[in-house]
């Protein structure tokens, strides 16, 4: 849920990252809205523990507040941001090829979303690969890291960090909320289908390309939101991977006479 | 009672810890020798768990300090190794049993690096002491409550340190964990390793330890186990709680009242010794 | 000035209609919002929000009509359905509940966004207004909709009013509820059934994404003022009410400003001012508190330092300045100047002309600063087996708190003794 209240918070970070800059997905903006969404996890944590606030609603009210102040924003501002609700809500995706770089003798080198989020896939690849260890370790026992000396606080916000560019990247193309399904369902359906980590990341991967690709076609029949038909069709993966878990484990229990695993 | 050791292992000074601003820890103050199996032993709610986080420093205390070998914990880290209680993960989390094993070798230094056969040498090497290796492959989701157990002393042995923190290590497993557990301790005693263990079943830690710290609270004993198992020591530990001593800690509590003065007053100099 | 009162004469149907309408649904949401809050499932209430979306957009399709009444009966069925696949997620899967939460809040949506643009682009021709659910247009309500809400006020009010101990008792403590033999089944499915529609009907004012915090707002800021279920339904319901009113009037006055995202702010101002000086549990009171603290601690420290030094020249009231202290114990010098400040104003020192002395009550209340001192170091070494050189430390701060009746109880256990460790007589009234 943390990635869910990111994905809102950020809005206000873009708009006025874009009041300042005039423009749509620099570098930049990536960076400020980056921190922006670490900004939000400091806020949940002051909201809980210095504020007494219970967990659940520190989350609802930051996110709600911030989003609420960037709506604000927009509507304050309609005239020089080039952002609209609807498209804070379900993106634009299909608007993405409109908008490519063009080199300095005028070449097409396709549209800057594409080269803006291909590049965060890179961060994001690397940042993985090269913090596994210390992403598996902190996230399965916190405790232990530190006992060995290491710092959670650190794993903790750079994890946060790469959300929060995720978010911010995926922003434009499928809006704040159904980035939440892209950050959700793929992992949550994969975590059934397996149980390594690393096959884990793997079938993620695919799952997200399926989705992605699955979608399209899915919109393309019903002429509709490309964004929302991915959404659904994540959905419906996740429905398959959890239908096809308790069939097989239902044949599985019969099988070996009535005797399940525990877990 | 509090009887000194010749070879310290580890000092806890003057410690004095809450959790929720309640105090839970008052004073405590002993040291521990090296080489003995060691139990902190003490009823429900008598801040085991606590202290034991407070000397990996999980936790910070309001006063006071703990020192391993004469030194910091970040000067010896590489010589202290913690268990924490089984409850406190997911055992759902996507791993094999050797995974977990293999984060006892991570390091602050190798973090970003990759392990070496020696690190999966050692990892398979501790699977094996604790009969686990046959399960090396094993999701840790189907593991039982004492092959989850013994998967965490594992990974802990494969850090290969010293000194063993291990918190309530045989609470809910089966008679198979435990004998094995129990060998495990005596061949690391063997070895000359401290293991200090935090155990609430008074009935067992005679059996179980060399050393025992009777805690509820406060410092009630500490000391070889012969001296500790005194009736009147024990009834002291567990005969329930001082009643004026945890209406203090709820007023505290509710009152916003610092531990200690020196949380606000950071410039004035120790306390007036003598002057009362 | 002129604005406020031409808003306040609700001459304007159109204002009356809005400014009603908001105060109905924050009151509503918030009223539910507090059961949901203490029973810390306070983000169901925003994954039912998203999931309400394709019911919408599913009655528009099948009857193509926009009757509100249509409209949120599909939505009622939806907000349901997400419900009940949140919990079977948790119960059946090894997902973890924030999880099930998010997975089934952004598939849902997601589903409602296909439908909507479906209906958008195949030109159904009177699609226009479906898309108000996403942001809600408070500013655009009708007479009918009041209606409609208020009737949803009633509904929630008279079902809270009804079932309010049973409610109470499933926040509480659910297992206690079933074993108490009440039907807890049917109270969930009732509660749920209200929450949905609280739901339902809020967010064609503010719009899904905020609808959220019309649940979980409120009942954070009533919860800092009081201990008191009643009184929390009662100051959420306010809240709620307020910031619907004050959404209004600043979409009022700046009609470009949308409603939704203000009537939100002024709830989350509300919610930081609650937070932070709500008397007891606000963050200022606490720091009132732990001032407080500090000068006791400072004042009692210097009045016990003046003893000592009575004690030591044997005299009751001796003339003494601040070098004299300071030998005594190392204050700051600031610190040690603004405790005797302190002192002075209570007239527990008297100023004399060269330094000071205690006066009649000053040593009454040294004498019990000292004497809360030394029996507290007989305790410690006594009942926790403290070392008589570990033990100032402890005694210094202990002192400070221990109460009348807690010192009652320490002489009771202590015999009453003469002597404290270090052989100090213990000074008596």
């Amino acid at each position: 849920m943390v990635g869910d209240a990111i994905s809102h918070a950020v809005l206000p970070g873009i708009v006025i990252a874009f009041l300042i800059s005039g423009s749509r997905g620099n570098f930049v903006m990536l960076a400020g809205a980056a921190a922006i969404g670490v900004l939000t996890t400091i806020l949940i944590e002051i909201l809980h523990k210095k504020a007494n606030l219970q967990e659940d609603a520190s989350i609802g009210v930051t996110f709600t507040s911030l989003f609420a102040f960037g709506v604000i924003l927009i509507s304050s501002f309609t005239g020089q941001v080039d952002l609209d609700q609807e498209c804070v809500l379900y993106g634009e995706i299909a608007y993405v090829p409109l908008d490519p770089i063009l080199l300095g003798n005028g070449t097409n080198i396709g549209p800057r979303a594409l080269w803006i989020s291909g590049t965060v896939l890179l961060i994001i690849i690397i940042a993985l690969v090269k913090g596994y260890k210390g992403l598996a370790l902190t996230t399965f026992n916190a405790d232990y890291a530190k006992a060995l000396g290491i710092s959670t606080a650190f794993w903790h916000f750079g994890f946060m960090g790469l959300v929060s560019l995720t978010t911010v990247v995926s922003f434009e193309s499928v809006g704040a909320i159904l980035v939440v399904a892209l950050l959700i369902a793929p992992p949550a359906t994969a975590y059934l289908l397996t149980e390594s980590l690393k096959k884990m990341l793997w079938l993620t991967a695919l799952l997200g390309i399926l989705t992605a690709v699955g979608g399209y076609y899915l919109a393309l029949i019903l002429d509709g939101s490309i964004a929302g038909a991915m959404a659904t069709f994540a959905g419906v993966l996740f429905a398959g991977a959890w239908g096809w878990t308790k069939v097989t484990r239902r044949t599985k229990v019969i099988e070996d006479g009535g005797v399940v695993n525990p877990g | 009672m509090d009887i000194r050791p010749e070879k310290t292992a580890i000092e806890v000074h003057n410690l004095t810890a809450s959790y929720n601003r309640k105090p839970v820890l008052w004073d405590i103050d002993f040291s521990l020798p090296q080489g003995q199996l060691i139990g902190i032993v003490g009823p429900n709610g008598s801040g085991k768990t606590t202290l034991l986080r407070n000397m990996m420093g999980l936790m910070k205390p309001d006063s006071g300090y703990v020192n391993m070998f004469g030194k910091k914990l970040d000067e010896v880290r590489e010589r202290v190794s913690y268990v924490p209680q089984r409850e406190t993960v997911d055992w759902d989390f996507p791993a094999n049993v050797m995974d977990v094993v293999m984060m006892g070798r991570y390091r602050k230094s190798n973090l970003f690096k990759r392990l070496t056969k020696k690190d999966k040498d050692i990892a398979t090497e501790a699977l094996e002491k604790v009969n686990m290796l046959p399960y090396a492959n094993r999701q840790i989701s189907q593991l039982s409550g004492g092959q989850q157990q013994r998967v965490f002393i594992a990974r802990s042995l494969a850090q290969q340190a010293d000194l063993y923190l291990m918190d309530e290590p045989f609470v809910g497993v089966d008679a198979a964990t435990e004998e094995s557990i129990l060998t495990l301790l005596s061949e690391m005693k063997k070895e000359g390793k401290t293991v200090v263990i935090v155990h609430h079943d008074l009935q067992t830690a005679y059996e179980y330890f060399d050393w025992i710290v009777l805690l509820n609270t406060r410092l009630v004993a500490s000391g070889p186990k012969q001296e500790v198992f005194e009736t009147e020591l024990l009834q002291e530990a567990y005969g329930g709680r001082l009643t004026v001593l945890s209406r203090i800690g709820d007023l505290m509590a509710k009152k916003d009242f610092p531990m200690r003065e020196s949380e606000f007053k950071e410039k004035e100099g120790p306390g007036d010794e003598g002057a009362s | 000035m002129k604005e406020l009162l031409e808003f306040l004469s609700f001459s304007n149907p159109n204002v009356r209609v809005v400014t009603f309408g908001t105060m109905f649904i924050g009151m509503s949401a918030a009223m539910v919002g507090s059961f949901a809050f203490l029973r810390k499932r306070s983000l169901i209430g925003d994954a039912i929000a998203h999931a309400i979306l394709p019911g919408i957009a599913i009655s528009f399709m099948v009857t193509q009509s926009k009757s509100p009444y249509i409209l949120m009966f599909g939505a009622l069925i939806s907000g349901w359905a997400a419900m009940l696949l949140i919990e079977a997620i948790t119960k059946h899967s090894k997902l973890k509940p924030d999880t099930a939460i998010g997975l089934v809040l952004s598939v849902f949506f997601g589903v409602g966004i296909l439908l909507l643009t479906h209906i958008q682009h195949s030109g159904a021709g009177n699609q226009a207004g479906l898309d108000q659910f996403l942001f809600g247009k408070a500013a655009s309500m009708t007479k009918d909709d009041l209606v409609a809400y208020s009737v949803v006020a009633s509904i929630l009010l008279a079902t809270v009013f009804l079932l309010f101990k049973e409610f109470k008792l499933m926040s509480f403590n659910a297992e206690f509820a079933q074993i108490s033999g009440l039907p807890v089944k049917s109270l969930q499915f009732v509660l749920s059934s209200i929450t949905v529609l609280a739901i339902a009907t809020g967010i064609q004012a503010v719009g899904v994404v905020l609808m959220a915090a019309l649940i979980i707002t409120p009942a954070a800021a009533a919860r800092s003022w009081t201990e008191n279920l009643v009184k929390m339904l009662f100051i959420a319901g306010f809240a709620g009410m307020l910031s619907g009113f004050v959404g209004s009037y600043i979409s009022f006055t700046a009609p470009n400003m949308p409603t939704g995202p203000w009537i939100v702010m002024s709830l989350s101002a509300i919610a930081v001012i609650s937070l932070v000086f709500a008397p007891k549990r606000g963050l200022w009171s606490k720091m009132k508190r732990q001032r407080e603290n500090r000068e006791k601690i400072l004042t009692e420290n210097i009045l016990k330092a003046i003893y000592h030094l009575s004690e030591r020249r044997a005299a009751d009231f001796p003339v003494i300045d601040e070098e004299d202290l300071q030998e005594i114990r190392q204050f700051n010098s600031d610190e040690l100047k603004k405790g005797l400040r302190l002192l002075k104003k209570r007239f527990l020192i008297l100023r004399q002309a060269e330094g000071f002395r205690l006066s009649e009550e000053g040593l009454t209340e040294a004498k019990r600063v000292v004497r809360l001192h030394r029996l507290w170091e007989m305790y410690l070494t006594q009942r926790m087996r403290l070392k008589a050189d570990h033990i100032h430390p402890n005694a210094e701060t202990i002192e400070h708190i221990i109460s009348p009746e807690i010192e009652e109880e320490l002489l009771r256990e202590l015999g009453y003794p003469d002597k404290d460790p270090h052989e100090s007589p213990i000074p008596y009234k």
